[in-house]
């Protein structure tokens, strides 16, 4: 006869094999659509580029070498890749600033929402994440329409006789800039408020009983208490930044490339799909990094609060 | 008076907030407004029209692109919800057994990598496939986009389940109902509002989609993003701006529900 014990040692195993089986369609989708076709990556970026795409299956390290490297076509010695390098600066660049930027108006706007009276903030809110869910090309667009040379700025400044001859903001990196800050604001004004809604004001209170100033009161006793909610901000603008690819193409022009028009370079014009491979996953290692930052940032954020 | 004294006000903190709201909306009420426009600028204003409307509403591709948007965003959405509930059925209300922490981060896996690394990857796959295969339908892009709409399915589901206890079931049980019955009659009826909240933003992300869909898909299989992504190189004219602002309307309209749905559920 089976002890007690054994029957629900039993039931147990049986409903972990169930759950198994439930979330298979889910992690197969994926796996199919998803992890798969990253390993395939994998080994694509140790394949020998095809003559008109794809690749030849002989192996070879010259689609990492090309990451950072350019071979010399006379005297085959490795020079490094400057095209290449510019372009990551480029992506660094404007992923940073993107970040300050929306770290600049996400703040105060994160503030102003998390001080509204508690019925009013989901309203605030629900302000902040509309613009999030609608298209993100659209957006884009939107962006163009104003920037542009005909656009509605440079009509409003031509009229107010400020500038006589329109400024050129699109295809610049400033273009991408504004475009990037735009689109991946909310990301930074959603964690900012879920920390300052948090936030306990009696702290504050007590930096004003002791004579600190409102300056004194922000750099000390605010910031710090966010300072979960700024990194968790500032990191989920600067993946997706560096990885931007329709704002880039769209608002930066053929000129302005970052390192995902770069990835898509090489699987068009470019026809050298290791290499392409081999961006893609050093982007993938980067944005990896990054993420780590932001899980164990989240992990200590909670075990303070906890 | 001290009482006027706030201690929760920073200068100028409204002033910038404010800013960003109208700066946030800004463009998009602009790309609206000239939706209407009667005349063929997107700057100067020519009087109030529908021509825009009418002229997107006559346009082949366009009919067709939004179609096929449809179609992916529907099947993508369904399979992503279905599968998305066994999955979150299967990883609450547990104690805690080997694999779960794996199966989170697979689950999530579409969130963390870059949009363009997968895109590049099934670009590769898919491209064997269809030469090994000969198929090049819609199958391709309805696969890529229920995989990374299964995390947006995914979160809402998963919410609602934890926030319910699994009283009700075991009551049920205790009163002889079969598993299955359990499930449909008490289960499924509590975890409605977070199926449909999951089922709605899995829509809305399928329908966005812009990056994976414009290196999977094949030729003539424009959705409605990429061919707006094509138009843009072109001259604009305010039919852009008619096909946007009903997109937009659709997605607020989704969004808000959203909204509206899992606020009542909590």
């Amino acid at each position: 006869m089976a002890s007690a014990s054994e029957i629900a040692t039993n039931r147990e195993r049986a409903d972990i094999r169930n759950r198994w089986l439930l979330s298979t369609p889910a992690l197969l989708i994926i796996f199919l659509a998803g992890t798969g076709p990253l390993l395939v990556v994998l080994i694509y970026s140790f394949l020998t580029p095809g003559p008109y795409g794809d690749v030849i299956w002989k192996f070879s390290t010259d689609g990492w070498t090309g990451v950072f490297f350019q071979r010399d076509i006379f005297d085959d010695t490795l020079s490094l890749a400057d095209a290449h390098l510019q372009i990551f600066l480029r992506s660094v660049k404007l992923s940073l600033i993107t970040t300050i930027l929306a770290l600049i108006f996400g703040f105060p706007t994160a503030y102003f929402i998390a001080t509204r009276p508690q019925k009013t903030q989901a309203l605030w809110l629900f302000l902040i994440t509309i613009p999030f869910w609608t298209n993100l090309l659209i957006r884009t667009f939107a962006v163009q329409e104003v920037i542009r040379n005909e656009g509605m700025l440079n009509t409003i400044l031509l009229n107010l006789g400020l500038i006589n001859s329109p400024i050129q903001i699109m295809f610049t990196d400033w273009a991408v800039a504004i475009g990037m800050i735009y689109v991946y604001l909310p990301l930074m004004v959603l964690p900012l408020y879920a920390s300052m809604e948090k936030l306990d004001f009696r702290l504050v209170e007590a930096g004003y009983d002791l004579y600190a100033t409102r300056l004194k009161v922000l750099r000390r006793i605010i910031i710090p208490l966010v300072k979960p909610g700024i990194v968790a901000g500032s990191i989920l603008v600067f993946i997706p930044s560096l990885g931007a690819y329709v704002t880039p193409r769209v608002l930066g022009g053929g000129r302005n490339m970052m390192f995902g028009n770069l990835i898509e370079l090489q699987f068009g014009q470019g026809r050298n799909w290791p290499l392409g491979a081999a961006l893609s996953l050093t982007l993938m290692v980067i944005v990896m990094v990054a993420l780590l930052f932001y899980v164990r940032n989240v992990s200590r954020d909670e075990r303070r609060h906890g | 008076m001290a009482s006027t004294f706030s201690i929760k006000r920073q200068p100028g903190f409204a002033t910038i907030a404010m800013f960003c709201f109208f700066l946030l909306y800004l463009p998009i009420a602009t790309l609206v407004v000239f939706a209407f426009n009667a005349q063929a600028s997107v700057a100067i204003w020519g009087g109030f029209s529908l021509r825009w409307f009418q002229a997107a509403w006559n346009n082949q591709l366009v009919v067709e692109a939004s179609i096929r948007s449809l179609q992916i965003a529907s099947v993508a959405a369904i399979v992503a919800t279905i599968v998305a509930t066994m999955a979150a059925l299967a990883t609450t209300r547990t104690k805690p057994y080997r694999g779960l922490t794996a199966k989170y981060a697979f689950i999530n896996q579409p969130l963390m990598i870059p949009e363009i690394v997968t895109a590049v990857a099934l670009l590769i796959v898919f491209a064997r496939i269809k030469v090994a295969t000969g198929y090049s339908g819609l199958g391709y892009l309805m696969a890529a986009h229920t995989a990374f709409c299964i995390p947006f399915a995914y979160l809402p589901i998963r919410a609602r389940l934890e926030s319910m206890d699994l009283s009700l079931e075991t009551a049920a049980a205790d009163l002889y109902a079969t598993p299955w019955n359990t499930f449909r009659r008490v289960t499924l009826p509590l975890l409605w509002p977070g199926i449909i909240a999951g089922l709605m933003l899995a829509f809305v992300v399928s329908l966005d989609d812009v990056v994976i869909t414009e290196f999977v898909k094949s030729g003539g299989q424009d959705t409605l993003p990429t061919y707006m992504l094509g138009q843009l190189r072109r001259i604009v004219t305010p039919e852009m701006n008619a096909i946007s602002t009903v997109f937009l309307l659709i997605s607020v309209a989704i969004v808000t529900l959203f909204f509206l749905i899992s606020r009542r559920s909590t």
